[in-house]
């Protein structure tokens, strides 16, 4: 039978929830599902991999001298490698910072098809689907080629329990660092915060929050409900928050599954970013503004005093 | 000889047009196009390498229809001295794409660096910088955030979540994708813009660069506008009923509160 790998993304000692969604895109086609692990220990993901249907774990290990915790180029290398000695020919990864590092230096590397941020994948016929044009269109892509290459928007796929056995594989796969490209250090993000790409609740904030510090109105908010917080562009270039917060066409493109807008006129390019969200909520002192004809539910109202409200009524919920 | 940096741009529909579609997989292209919006970056960067250095040619890039000429002028305008034109009648794969880049910059000269923006706006593929560090045999490092030129090597920042950066140490040359962040770009002055009307626009035909096609390729084959209908229901009461009402739906319709 036909394999399928994925990479497998793993945050401090968790499988991120975004990987089952995109197994459940890989067992839609008849054929074996080969998680690829990189430089962790499979065993520890045995029960939740066994449950979405996984077949085979392969556990990837790179560099012998030269190891590292992070290195594109090497960890290319080393996919690739497995990816021959296994047979794998369709390999699907996320659309997160390592599936945008990792997926098109594959690619490249192979001269292979790959479409990024995909909706839905068929293995079997090559087509993918995703957004195109700044999300104003959904395009249908026919790739063709001797592999085949796929990046999975995460939490757009919904995941699909189904019980197997996984066969255990280890790969040591020594890589040495090439002269042209070395990890210098990682910086990590602050892991207190969910990160907006892969959220169910994004609350963000525009214009209207007006400095830095009154977007700890948002942050405060959202921890309430385990949310992440969002930025309209204005904000972001306002200096109130970092760019990786911002949503829109020149940022992030997420699709929680609810997405509420506090001050945030709803432009185009905003839209961009946000209309596959699940459930869009508009807080907004203008009852014209874009935002607010184009989402489920709207609050004509003062964010000032809606959200600290909203808050307080999180928090005694949660005691 | 001159030290020669490439940035490779893309002519891209604006991102205030509104996107029709026709003939079920491409758009009419009746609107205003523009220079991609992460290319404004990865020309600035150039732009600063070059004040940097005190030498150097800044030399655009592109390809595409005859219409890309407007997009290479705005790039000389904020501060490429001249451009290359390949020319093609359609949109391209990044296969391809990279496959041309490559091609029509052997032709010209031997790149110290590439720079291009981390994405289009238009095709999203994140992909042809990697593509085209492959051709060349280059490092890449995309979503760059900050750029350190050194002597005959380059070290970078690369954005990831929740704030976090990689730090990657390239040999130059090499192939960097730029994110928003770099640095800001500063609009064309009335004197730019005439300025630029003067510089070069070297104009090749794709046919003439005979590239060796791949066998892999991605094709559009249907395109539909997203256009999703909601229907606006109004929370009402007053603020604390709003509230209770938002959290109730949080809850029950939306499920995500526990
Ligand atoms: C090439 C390009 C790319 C772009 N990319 C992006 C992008 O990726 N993301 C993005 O967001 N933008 C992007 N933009 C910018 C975009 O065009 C808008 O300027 C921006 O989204 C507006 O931000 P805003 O909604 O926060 O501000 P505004 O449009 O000023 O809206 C503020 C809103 O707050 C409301 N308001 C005011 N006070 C209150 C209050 N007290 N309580 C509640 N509501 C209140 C107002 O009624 C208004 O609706 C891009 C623009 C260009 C040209």
């Amino acid at each position: 039978m036909e394999k399928t790998g994925v990479v497998i993304e793993i945050k401090k000692g968790r499988i991120k929830d975004a990987n089952l969604g995109m197994i459940a895109c890989a067992r839609a086609a008849n054929r074996e599902v080969y998680a690829l692990i990189l430089n962790d220990t499979a065993e520890n993901f045995r029960e939740i991999l066994e449950a979405h249907g996984v077949h085979a774990m392969v556990e990837i290990t790179t560099g012998g001298a030269d190891h590292t915790p992070w290195n594109p180029e090497q960890h290319t290398r080393a996919i690739i490698t497995a990816m021959e000695a296994l047979h794998i020919k369709a390999l699907l990864a996320l659309t997160t910072p390592m599936g945008r590092e990792l997926l098109p230096r594959i690619a490249a590397a192979l001269d292979a098809p790959l479409v990024m941020d995909c909706i839905d994948v068929d293995l079997e016929k090559g087509l993918a689907r995703t957004t195109l044009y700044s999300g104003k269109t959904i395009g249908t892509i026919q790739v063709t080629g001797s592999h085949e290459l796929f990046g999975i928007r995460p939490n757009v796929i919904a995941p699909v329990p189904v019980k197997t056995k996984a066969k255990m594989i280890s790969m040591p796969i020594d890589t040495p660092v090439s002269g042209k490209f070395k990890t210098v250090e990682i910086l990590p993000g602050q892991s207190s915060q969910t990160d907006i790409t892969e959220a169910d609740i994004i609350i963000s904030g525009g214009r209207a929050m007006q400095s830095k510090e009154n977007f700890d109105l948002l942050f405060q908010c959202a921890h309430t409900m385990g949310a992440a917080v969002g930025a309209s562009r204005v904000a972001v270039d306002m200096g109130w928050v970092p760019y990786t917060m911002q949503v829109g066409q020149t940022g992030e493109k997420v699709s929680p599954r609810v997405y509420i807008a506090c001050g945030i006129s709803g432009s185009i390019q905003h839209f961009a970013g946000m209309k596959m969200s699940g459930m869009i909520i508009a807080i907004n002192t203008n009852a014209e503004a874009a935002m607010v004809s184009n989402c489920d539910y709207f609050i004509e109202g003062d964010l000032f005093e809606i959200v600290p409200l909203l808050t307080q009524r999180l928090t005694q919920k949660a005691k | 000889m001159d030290m020669k940096i490439y940035v490779c741009v893309k002519h891209v529909p604006d991102s205030a047009a509104n996107i029709a579609v026709k003939d079920g997989n491409t758009i009419d292209d009746k609107i205003s196009f523009l220079l991609n919006p992460y290319d404004e970056h990865a020309v600035t960067e150039a732009a600063a390498l070059k004040k940097h250095l005190g030498r150097g040619e800044v030399i655009a890039i592109s390809l595409g229809t005859e219409d890309v000429e407007k997009t290479l002028r705005s790039a000389m305008a904020m501060g490429a001295d001249r451009s290359i034109l390949v020319k093609t009648d359609r949109q391209r794969d990044s296969i391809f794409t990279a496959r041309a880049l490559k091609a029509a910059i052997d032709q010209d000269g031997s790149p110290a660096i590439i720079f291009t923006g981390r994405e289009s706006i238009d095709m999203e593929g994140m992909q042809t910088m990697f593509r085209l560090g492959a051709a060349f045999g280059f490092p890449v490092a995309s979503n760059v955030i900050k750029f350190t030129p050194e002597k005959n090597s380059a070290t970078v920042e690369s954005q990831t979540e929740g704030g976090g950066k990689n730090i990657y140490h390239l040999s130059m040359p090499c192939v960097l994708g730029v994110g928003r962040g770099i640095n800001t770009p500063s609009y064309p002055t009335f004197p730019d813009v005439v300025k630029a009307r003067k510089k070069e626009v070297k104009t090749i035909d794709v046919k003439d660069l005979n590239i060796t096609p791949s066998p892999s390729s991605m094709s559009v084959i249907s395109l539909e506008p997203f256009a999703q209908e909601r229907r606006a229901r109004e929370i009402t009461g007053t603020p604390a009923e709003q509230v209770q009402t938002l959290v109730n739906i949080l809850r029950n319709e939306a499920k995500v509160l526990n």
